[in-house]
C-alpha cells in the first residue's frame, strides 16, 4: 500500500504563491480531509498532486516515488468539482467512463465494466449511451465519480465531489466512498467545504488558508477542540439545524 | 440537433440564404456540363455585341455568349474560394491549436506571431503573396488561403481556449492522455461549429477577394476564365457593353452575398443565448385556464396583491426526448411577492433548474412553456418580445446561475464584461457602464475592485467569480434574482458571504429572490418559504422555520434526514432515499413518489394527490400527499446494501 505525500509542496502563479509550503500525508487506506475558504489553495493542492498544477517547490511522492506526470498509468485519479464543465458534452456517458479504463479486455468486458461502475453510483447503466445534456448536474457528478473509479486508482483526490449532489445522493456517495475505503482500502484526499461531510467520512483533517495548512490532526480532534483560530471560525459558519433550532 | 437546423432554415432570411447557396452550388456541378461547349464557341460575325434575344448579356471580342460564360465560369469560381477557405481553414487550425498542444512557452510564441498576422491587411497580404507565388490561379488560391489563415488561426485559438477550461480536459490530462489526441477527441469536436459557420462565411469573402485578384490580371489567366477574369475582361470593353461587366459583377455579389448570410444565419440559429432577455420563449398558453379564470389586462392585475413580482399558474416545460417530448415541469403554481425570498428545494432533474429557466426566459428554443400564467412585475411574459420589453426584463431580472465559469466569457475582462450589460440595457454610456460596473464590484464586497475590473475571469476564485455574477445582475435595478445553486462550489465561509450577500441585497432594495439548491440547510436558513419539488410538481409549500420539525409530506422528511450534521452518527450509515428519482419521460400514474414512499398505498398509485393546504394546518402550507403528516415506519430506507452494485 502506497502513502501520498505532500513534502513542502509550493505552488506558484504568478508571483502569488498559491500552495506555499505545504506538507501533508494520506496515509494508505485512509481519508483525509481538507477543508479551507476559496482561494485558500485546496484545489492547486489537489491540481498539483495529478500533473495539472505545476510545483515551484517541495514534491509529490506516492509509495516513496514521484507521482507519475506522464504516460498512460495514472495512479492518482481526480473527481472535479463542477459537473457542468468536467464532462465532454460532445461525448456519450458510457464513451467518457471507457476512456479512463485501462486499455485492454473485450469490447463486451469494457462495456460491462461501464456498466458495473454506472450501477456503483447509482445510474442506470441505460444512461451509458446518453450525451452529458440529457443529465442534470447530480447526475453528471455520479458519471465523473465513475470515470475516476475506472482507472482503477491507488489514491482519488475528490475536489468538492458532493457539492453539487443532491442530498439524498449524497449520503449514498459518502456511503460509498467509505465502503471504498474499508472494502478496496482506497486512500483519499477529500476537499470539502462542508464540515459535516467532511467530519462523516474523513479520519484525518487539514485546514487550509491562504495556502498554507494551518492545522491538521485526527478529524475527531480537530473538529472538536479546534486549536487554531480560523478553524473555530469555519466550524461556527457551518449552515445548519443549531442555527435553525435555535430559530424563535 | 435537427430541431436547431430546422431553426436555421425556418426564418425567411436563412431559408432565402438556403436557396440561393444550393442554387449555387447546383450550377457550380452543372454549368460546365449544360452549356460548356456554349460558352467556348467562338462567333466573328457577333464579336462586342450589345445585348439581344439570341445573346441576353452581348458578347466578348471573341464573339463568345457571356451570360452562358458567367454561368460556366461558376464551378471555376467556387472551387477556387473553396480551395482557398479550405487551406485558411486548415493553416489557422493548426496555428491556433499550437498554442495548446506545444505547451506555454512556444504557444505564446506563436500566438504573438499570429496577433500580428491578423493585423495586416488581408489584401496587401495577398498581392504580397500573389508576388511571391506568381501570377495565376495556384499563386491566388495559395495567397488567398495564406492571407485568411490569421484570422482563423485567432478564431481557433479562442475557442480551444474557452474548451481547454474546462475541467473534461484536465480529467482527461489526469488520465494521461496526450494533447494531440485531447485536441482530436476533446477541443476540435467542441469548436467544430463555430469553426465551419465561419469558414461558410469566409467562402463568402473569399470568393470575393478572389474576384477582386482575378480583376487586378493576379488571379486566373486565360484560356481559363472566372468571374473575376470576366469582370476583367468586360470592364475594358463597359461603354460597349455595360453588361459584359455587369453580369459578372453581379454573379460574385450574390453568390458571396448567399454564403455570408447563409453563415450568419446558420450561426444565429445554433447560437446560445448571450445573455439575460436574449432568449426567447416560445410562448404557448393554455387553452382552459385550470386554476381561477384570469381576467384580461387590467382587471386582472388590480384584483392581485399589488405586490406579487412573479406570478406562476401552472407552468409546464416540455422539451423535446429521444423518445418524444418529454415534460420535466408538469404545473407549477407560486407566486413571489417584494422582498420575499422562496427557495426550491429538490433532487436532480426535479424540474428546479428547468422552472428557473422558463420563468428568466432562457430556455430559448430548447423547450415550450406553458402556463395559465405567467407574469413578472405585471407583463405577460409568454407575449412575444419586443426591444423595449427585453431592455426591462434586462435590467428588473436577474439570473445567477451555478456555474459563472459558462457565463463569463473566458477572454474578455469582467468589467469590459459587466459594462457591456450596461451599454447593451440601459443605454449607458461606455464611461458611466465602466464605474457603474467599479461601483457593482464593489457593492458584492470584491476587493480591489477599480484593479479587479481589468482582471479576467480565470484570474478570480470560484467565489469570488460567482459575486461578480450577482454583480452583474445588479448593473440594472433588479426586482427579482433568480440564483440556481449560487454556492453549490463555495466553501462555508464564502458560501456565507454570498448567502448574507443576497440577503443584504434584498432587504437593501426590496428584492425578492428565489434561491434554488439541493441543500435544504442553505435554503432553509436563507428563505421564508420553502417549496419542496418533486418530478415536476410542487409537493410542499411551507415557511422555513417548519422545515424541520412540521413538514408533512415524506419525502420533505427524507430529505431533512439525509443531510449530515455535526452531530451525525458516524458508526452508522448515512439515510439515504431508496431508488432513482422519476424520468420525466416516464412518470407513472399516481403520486409520482410512490415507489420511494413507505407510506405509499393504494390510492397513492392510482390518484395524483392535488397540492392543497391541509384542514387543520395553516393556509400558507400546502401539501399534495394522501398520507401527510402521518408517521413513518422505521427507517427501512436506510439500507446500506441499496448502494452497492446490484448483481
Ligand atoms: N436539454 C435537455 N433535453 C432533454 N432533457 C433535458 C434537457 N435539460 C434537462 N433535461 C431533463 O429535464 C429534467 C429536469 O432537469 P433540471 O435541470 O430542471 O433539474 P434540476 O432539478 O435543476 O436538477 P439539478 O439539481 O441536478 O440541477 C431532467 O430529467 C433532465 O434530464
Ligand atoms: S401520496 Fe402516497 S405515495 Fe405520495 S407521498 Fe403521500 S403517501 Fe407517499
Ligand atoms: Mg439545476
Amino acid at each position: 500500500m502506497s502513502e501520498l505525500r505532500f513534502d513542502d509542496v509550493t505552488v506558484r502563479y504568478g508571483r502569488t504563491a498559491a500552495v506555499d509550503g505545504v506538507s501533508l500525508a494520506v496515509p494508505p487506506g485512509a481519508v483525509v480531509g481538507l477543508v479551507g475558504e476559496s482561494g485558500s489553495g485546496k484545489s492547486t493542492l489537489a491540481r498539483a498532486a495529478v500533473g495539472l498544477a505545476p510545483i515551484a517547490g517541495g514534491r509529490i511522492t506516492l509509495g516513496g516515488v514521484p507521482v507519475p506526470a506522464r504516460g498512460r498509468s495514472r495512479p492518482l485519479q481526480m473527481v472535479f468539482q463542477d459537473p457542468y464543465s468536467s464532462l465532454d458534452p460532445r461525448m456519450t456517458v458510457g464513451a467518457s467512463v471507457a476512456e479512463a479504463m485501462p486499455p485492454g479486455g473485450s469490447r463486451a468486458d469494457r462495456r460491462a465494466e461501464v456498466e458495473r461502475l454506472l450501477e456503483l453510483v447509482h445510474l442506470n447503466p441505460a444512461c451509458a449511451g446518453a450525451v452529458p445534456a440529457r443529465l442534470s448536474g447530480g447526475q453528471r457528478q455520479r458519471v465523473a465519480l465513475a470515470r475516476a473509479l475506472a482507472a482503477r486508482p491507488r489514491v482519488i483526490v475528490a475536489d468538492e465531489i458532493t457539492s453539487a449532489l443532491d442530498v439524498s445522493v449524497q449520503g449514498a456517495v459518502l456511503n460509498l466512498v467509505r465502503e471504498l475505503q474499508r472494502e478496496l482500502g482506497l486512500s483519499m484526499l477529500f476537499i470539502s467545504h462542508n464540515l459535516a461531510v467532511v467530519r462523516y467520512v474523513a479520519s484525518h483533517v487539514a485546514v487550509m488558508r491562504r495556502g498554507r495548512l494551518v492545522e491538521q490532526g485526527p478529524a475527531a480532534r480537530v473538529l472538536t477542540e479546534p486549536g487554531h483560530e480560523y478553524t473555530r471560525e469555519l466550524l461556527a459558519a457551518v449552515p445548519g439545524r443549531t442555527t435553525r433550532r435555535s430559530r424563535p | 440537433m435537427q430541431g436547431r437546423w430546422t431553426r436555421v432554415v425556418r426564418t425567411p432570411l436563412g431559408l432565402t440564404a438556403t436557396v440561393l447557396v444550393v442554387a449555387v452550388v447546383a450550377l457550380a456541378v452543372l454549368g460546365p456540363v449544360l452549356w460548356g461547349s456554349g460558352a467556348g464557341a467562338v462567333d466573328t460575325d457577333a464579336i462586342l455585341a450589345p445585348p439581344s434575344a439570341e445573346h441576353l448579356a452581348g458578347t466578348d471580342n471573341l464573339g463568345r455568349d457571356i451570360l452562358l460564360r458567367v454561368l460556366v465560369a461558376t464551378r471555376l469560381s467556387i472551387v477556387l474560394a473553396l480551395l482557398a477557405i479550405t487551406i485558411a481553414v486548415v493553416c489557422g487550425l493548426v496555428l491556433g491549436s499550437a498554442p495548446f498542444v506545444l505547451g506555454r512557452r512556444s504557444g505564446r510564441l506563436l500566438a504573438a506571431g499570429v496577433n500580428i498576422a491578423v493585423a495586416f491587411p488581408g489584401l496587401l497580404l495577398a498581392l504580397f503573396f500573389a508576388v511571391v507565388f506568381g501570377v495565376g490561379a495556384t499563386g491566388a488560391v495559395l495567397a488567398i488561403g495564406l492571407a485568411g489563415a490569421p484570422a482563423f488561426a485567432r478564431l481557433t485559438q479562442t475557442l480551444v481556449a474557452g474548451v481547454v477550461a474546462r475541467d473534461y480536459v484536465a480529467a482527461a490530462q489526469a488520465m494521461g492522455i496526450g494533447r494531440l489526441r485531447i485536441l482530436v477527441r476533446h477541443v476540435l469536436p467542441n469548436i467544430a461549429e463555430p469553426l465551419v459557420v465561419n469558414a461558410t462565411i469566409g467562402a463568402g469573402s473569399a470568393l470575393l477577394s478572389f474576384t477582386g485578384l482575378s480583376f487586378l490580371g493576379l488571379g486566373v489567366q486565360s484560356p481559363s476564365y472566372d468571374w473575376g477574369r470576366l469582370l476583367y475582361d468586360g470592364i475594358a470593353t463597359i461603354y460597349v457593353n455595360a453588361a459584359a461587366a455587369l453580369v459578372p459583377g453581379a454573379a460574385v455579389l450574390l453568390a458571396g452575398l448567399a454564403f455570408n448570410l447563409f453563415g450568419e444565419s446558420v450561426a444565429k440559429g445554433l447560437g446560445v443565448p448571450a445573455g439575460i432577455g436574449l432568449g426567447a420563449v416560445v410562448p404557448g398558453r393554455r387553452a382552459v385556464p385550470v386554476d381561477a379564470p384570469a381576467p384580461a389586462g387590467r382587471t386582472a392585475a388590480a384584483d392581485r396583491p399589488s405586490d406579487v413580482v412573479l406570478d406562476v399558474r401552472d407552468l409546464e416545460v416540455t422539451v423535446p426526448g429521444p423518445a418524444g417530448p418529454v415534460r420535466p415541469v408538469r404545473g407549477v403554481s407560486f407566486d413571489v411577492r417584494r422582498g420575499e425570498a422562496i427557495g426550491i428545494v429538490g433532487e436532480s432533474g426535479s424540474g428546479k433548474s428547468m422552472t428557473a429557466l422558463a420563468i428568466t426566459r432562457l430556455l430559448a428554443g430548447r423547450g415550450r412553456v406553458d402556463a395559465a400564467r405567467l407574469e413578472f412585475l405585471g407583463q405577460d411574459l409568454l407575449a412575444p418580445d419586443t426591444a423595449v420589453r427585453r431592455r426591462t426584463l434586462g435590467t428588473t431580472l436577474a439570473m445567477v446561475f451555478q456555474d459563472p465559469m459558462t457565463a463569463f466569457n473566458p477572454t474578455r475582462r469582467i468589467g469590459a464584461q459587466l459594462a457591456e450589460v450596461a451599454t447593451h440595457h440601459q443605454g449607458m454610456t461606455r464611461r458611466a457602464a465602466a464605474a457603474r460596473a467599479v461601483d457593482r464590484l464593489a457593492a458584492v464586497r470584491i476587493p480591489d475592485a477599480p484593479a479587479r475590473v481589468r482582471q479576467y475571469p480565470h484570474e478570480f476564485s470560484g467565489g469570488m467569480r460567482q459575486r461578480a455574477m450577482i454583480g452583474m445582475g445588479l448593473m440594472g435595478s433588479p426586482a427579482l434574482i433568480v440564483a440556481d445553486e449560487p454556492t453549490t462550489a463555495l466553501d462555508v465561509t464564502v458560501q456565507q458571504q454570498v448567502l448574507d450577500l443576497l440577503t443584504a441585497i434584498r432587504r437593501a432594495d426590496d428584492v425578492a429572490l428565489v434561491l434554488i439548491s439541493h441543500d435544504v440547510t442553505v435554503v432553509g436558513e436563507v428563505c421564508d418559504r420553502i417549496l419542496v419539488m418533486y418530478a415536476g410538481r410542487i409537493v410542499e409549500d411551507l415557511p422555513a422555520a417548519d422545515l424541520v420539525t412540521a413538514a408533512r409530506h415524506p419525502y420533505t422528511r427524507a430529505l431533512v434526514d439525509a443531510v449530515p450534521d455535526m452531530t451525525t452518527d458516524l458508526a452508522e450509515p448515512l439515510a439515504t432515499i431508496p431508488g432513482r428519482p422519476v424520468d420525466p419521460a416516464d412518470v407513472p400514474r399516481g403520486c409520482a413518489y410512490a415507489d420511494r414512499c413507505p407510506l405509499a398505498g393504494a390510492r397513492c398509485r392510482a390518484e395524483d394527490p392535488p397540492l392543497v393546504a391541509g384542514p387543520d394546518g395553516p393556509p400558507g402550507h400546502r401539501v399534495a400527499c394522501w398520507h401527510a403528516g402521518e408517521p413513518l415506519p422505521a427507517p427501512a430506507g436506510r439500507d446500506y446494501d441499496e448502494l452497492v452494485e446490484s448483481p
